[in-house]
C-alpha cells in the first residue's frame, strides 16, 4: 500500500488540476528514489539523532498507570523532539529532498503552527525560502507559534478566504505551488494531500512506530498489546501505527476530536460521523453537507481542526485494522490536566485526546499487559488556550 | 470518445465557426453569483454580447484552482443559497429561449460524488447541458464518471497546461471529448502573465493528429488578450474577467454584453473575420 498511483483501496489518488500532475510525478519520482538511497538514509538518520534529538525516550508512566488500576501505560516521548512535537520528522526528510532536488524556496501550510515552526526551522538550516500559510484566525489564536515562525526567517500569509483556518491555509500552500512550481517544494504537514504526500509522509513519520518497536523489544521482550494516538490529518498515528499493521495482535484505536460531541454536529471527526469524498487531491472520510460542500469543525485543539483526513486512516477503518472513536474537549482537557498532575507532563491538547481514551482502555486492560500512547506533542503551547477556558488572565 | 457526441451543440458550434472562420468566445460564470436568481438573465447577456460557449461553475468551498476573483464569487454564491441542484434548474429556465448555445459545467469533483455520478449524468443531460469540466479529476481516475457522461452525449473536457509533457497531451487528447482546455500559466485562475509564444507552442501540439479543437483561458483578462490568442486556438475562455463585471440588475447586464462584445470585436478583427 498505497499502488503506484497512490491508491488506499478505494481512497487517495491524485486528484487535482492538470499542472500540478507533472510536479507530483517529479516529487514521487525523486522520493522513490532517494527512498533507495543509503546516502540519503544516513543523512536523514543523522539530523533525526543530531537535530531532533532522536530516539525518543519511551517513558512508562506508573503512577498514571496505578491510578487507572489496569494496563501499564507507555508514553512515546515526541514532545521532547525539537521544535516539541513529532511534526519535525517529516519536514526534516521533505527538506532534505527539497535540496536534492534543487528547490531553493519550501512552503506550508500550517493550523496550530507546529507544522509551520518545523517547516521554517528546517528552512533556516538548509538557507532556504521560507512562506508559511496559515488561517487568519488561527493566526489571533496561535500568536507565540507566529512569532516563533518569524524569528526562524519565516514569512508568514494570513488566510483570508474560507473559514480562514487550516483548510483554506491548505488551498492556498497548493495555489502557491502551482504558480511557482518551478523553484519551490511544497512541504505537507500530514498524511493527506495528492500522491505521493500520503505516502511520503506515513514513510518519513514510521521512525515513531519503529523505535517504539525496537524499544518494546528490549525493555518487555514482545510487543504492546494496544498502541493509542490521536488522528487529525493523522500523521502522528500513522508514524506509529504503520510498522505494527501486520502485528494482528496489537489492537490499533485511532482517536478523533469529538469537540462538542460528535452528536452535537460540532467536532472534527470524518472517521466516526463523516463519509467518502474528495479534497486536498485525495478521497477520504470528510466532514461536508448534503451539497458536498466542506463543513466547518470545531474541536478545542487546533492541530485536529480539519474536516478531512489521510487516506490511509481511511482504509484502515473500512477493513477494520483500526479502532477510530472521537473525545470530546472536556473529556480532553481533564486528561490534560491529569497527565500534568500525575506525571509531571504538560501534553499538547491534540496529544491529550489520545490520552482520555487510554483512560478509559486501560481499565479493561490486565496490568500485565502494555498499552503505547504517543505523546505527539508537548503542551506549552496550549496554556494560553487552556487559561483562557478556565477564565484565567495570564497577561 | 467524439464520435458519441456528434450531435452534441459544442462540437455544432465549433464546426459553425470553423466554417465561418471565426474563433470561439467561451464566457465562464460562477452559478448563483451575485444572486442564483441573477444566474439566467446574466447567461442570456453574455450570448447577447457574443460567446458562443457558456462554462458555469458551480460554487465550491474549497476552490483549490481558483484565484480571488472566483473564490469570492464562490463563497459569496453559496452564502446567497446556491447548491448544485438548482445549476440544473438555471440551465432548464435557460434552454426556454436558447437552444443553440453549449452549457459546460465545470466545477470540483467533490459536489459531484456527493450526488453520485449516475445522478448528476442525468441531471445534466436532462437540464440541457453539453459537456463537464472537473477541475481536479485528471483523465487517469475520471474513467467512472466517462463513462456515465459519453453514454449521454454530455463531452467530458480535460485541461492541458504548460507542465503536461508529450505523453500527458496524448493521453488527455484521447480521453477528452468536445474541446481541450489549455490552461495558459502555471498558476490560478484570474492570475499571470500568458506568454502567446508559449502557448502556441503547446496548442500546436495539441491540435497535432487532433480535429479536437483547442480552448486557451486561465488568465485571459482584456480585449487585447483575446485578440492575440485566437490567432493560435479555436476557442478563447474569459472568466475572472466576467465574473468581476457580473452585476445586481438588468444595467449591470448591459455592461457586461458590452465587455463580452469588446472581446468577441477584437477576437473576429485578429483573425480577419
Amino acid at each position: 500500500m498505497p499502488d503506484a498511483r497512490g491508491h488506499f483501496g478505494p481512497y487517495g489518488g491524485r486528484f487535482v488540476a492538470e499542472t500540478l500532475i507533472a510536479p507530483l510525478k517529479e516529487l514521487d519520482e525523486a522520493y522513490q528514489r532517494y527512498l533507495k538511497d543509503p546516502e540519503f538514509i544516513a543523512e536523514f538518520e543523522r539530523d533525526l539523532r543530531d537535530f531532533v534529538g532522536r530516539p525518543s525516550p519511551l517513558y512508562h508512566a506508573e503512577r498514571w498507570s496505578r491510578e487507572l488500576g489496569g494496563a501499564q501505560i507507555y508514553l512515546k516521548r515526541e514532545d521532547l523532539n525539537h521544535t516539541g512535537a513529532h511534526k519535525v520528522n517529516n519536514t526534516v526528510g521533505q527538506a532534505l529532498l527539497a535540496r536534492r532536488m534543487g528547490k531553493p524556496r519550501v512552503i506550508a501550510e500550517t493550523g496550530a503552527g507546529q507544522h509551520g515552526v518545523a517547516t521554517a526551522t528546517v528552512a533556516a538550516r538548509f538557507n532556504m525560502e521560507c512562506v508559511v500559510y496559515m488561517g487568519a484566525d488561527d493566526i489571533e489564536r496561535q500568536a507565540p507559534n507566529v512569532f516563533r515562525m518569524k524569528l526562524l526567517g519565516a514569512t508568514v500569509v494570513p488566510v483570508t478566504s474560507g473559514s480562514r483556518t487550516l483548510k483554506d491555509a491548505l488551498n492556498e500552500a497548493m495555489r502557491d505551488w502551482v504558480t511557482n512550481v518551478d523553484n519551490t517544494f511544497y512541504i505537507l504537514g500530514t498524511v493527506a494531500g495528492p500522491h505521493p504526500y500520503p505516502a511520503m509522509v506515513r514513510d518519513f513519520q514510521s521512525v515513531i512506530g519503529r523505535e517504539v518497536k525496537q524499544q518494546c523489544l528490549e525493555r518487555m521482550g514482545r510487543l504492546p498489546d494496544a498502541l493509542v494516538a490521536c488522528v487529525g490529518g493523522g500523521s502522528n498515528a500513522i508514524g506509529l501505527f504503520h510498522p505494527f499493521i501486520e502485528d494482528s495482535d496489537v489492537k490499533i484505536y485511532g482517536i478523533e476530536a469529538g469537540g462538542d460531541g460528535v452528536e452535537t454536529g460540532r467536532h472534527a471527526a470524518p472517521l466516526t460521523a463523516g463519509r467518502p469524498g474528495v479534497l486536498h487531491g485525495n478521497r477520504t472520510y470528510l466532514m461536508e453537507d448534503d451539497d458536498g460542500q466542506i463543513i466547518e469543525t470545531h474541536s478545542i485543539s487546533a492541530g485536529l481542526d480539519y474536516p478531512g483526513v489521510g487516506p490511509e486512516h481511511s482504509w484502515l477503518k473500512d477493513i477494520g485494522r483500526v479502532t477510530y472513536d472521537a473525545i470530546n474537549d472536556d473529556e480532553a482537557l481533564r486528561a490534560f490536566h491529569h497527565l500534568c498532575r500525575c506525571e509531571g507532563i504538560i501534553p499538547a491538547l491534540e496529544s491529550s485526546h489520545a490520552l482520555a481514551y487510554a483512560t478509559k482502555l486501560a481499565p479493561t486492560m490486565r496490568p500485565d499487559q502494555v498499552m503505547v500512547v504517543n505523546l505527539s506533542g508537548r503542551g506549552d503551547k496550549d496554556i494560553q488556550t487552556v487559561a483562557r477556558i478556565e477564565g484565567i488572565n495570564l497577561t | 470518445m467524439t464520435a458519441s457526441t456528434d450531435t452534441n451543440r459544442i462540437d455544432q458550434s465549433f464546426s459553425r465557426l470553423r466554417a465561418a472562420g471565426r474563433k470561439a468566445l467561451i464566457a465562464y460564470i460562477t452559478a448563483g453569483y451575485p444572486a442564483p436568481t441573477r444566474t439566467v438573465d446574466i447567461m442570456h447577456a453574455l450570448v447577447a454580447g457574443g460567446a458562443d460557449i457558456l462554462e458555469l461553475g458551480i460554487p465550491f468551498s474549497d476552490p483549490m484552482a481558483d484565484g480571488p476573483v472566483i473564490q469570492r464569487a464562490s463563497e459569496a454564491a453559496l452564502a446567497a443559497g446556491m447548491r448544485t441542484g438548482k445549476v440544473f434548474e438555471q440551465v432548464r429556465e435557460f434552454r426556454q429561449k436558447d437552444q443553440t448555445t453549449a452549457i459546460v459545467l465545470m466545477t470540483y469533483l467533490n459536489p459531484i460524488e456527493v450526488m453520485g455520478y449516475v445522478r448528476f449524468a442525468e441531471q445534466a443531460a436532462s437540464a440541457g447541458v453539453d459537456g463537464v469540466l472537473v477541475v481536479d479529476l485528471p483523465p487517469e481516475e475520471a474513467d467512472a464518471l466517462r463513462g456515465e457522461l459519453t453514454g449521454r452525449r454530455l463531452a467530458e473536457i480535460f485541461l492541458a497546461s504548460p507542465t503536461t509533457d508529450a505523453a500527458r497531451l496524448d493521453l488527455i487528447r484521447e480521453n477528452a471529448s468536445g474541446f481541450v482546455y489549455y490552461v495558459s500559466v502555471k498558476g490560478v485562475t484570474g492570475k499571470g502573465q500568458i506568454d502567446t509564444a508559449d502557448v502556441s507552442r503547446q496548442v500546436e501540439k495539441l491540435r497535432a493528429d487532433s480535429k479536437l479543437p483547442v480552448g486557451v483561458g486561465f488568465a485571459v483578462r482584456d480585449a487585447a488578450t483575446a485578440a492575440q490568442l485566437a490567432g493560435v486556438c479555436d476557442g478563447v475562455v474569459v472568466g475572472s474577467a466576467i465574473v468581476e463585471r457580473a452585476g445586481a440588475d438588468v444595467a449591470s447586464d448591459r455592461e457586461l454584453s458590452a465587455f463580452v462584445k469588446s472581446l468577441r470585436d477584437a477576437m473576429d478583427q485578429a483573425v480577419g473575420a
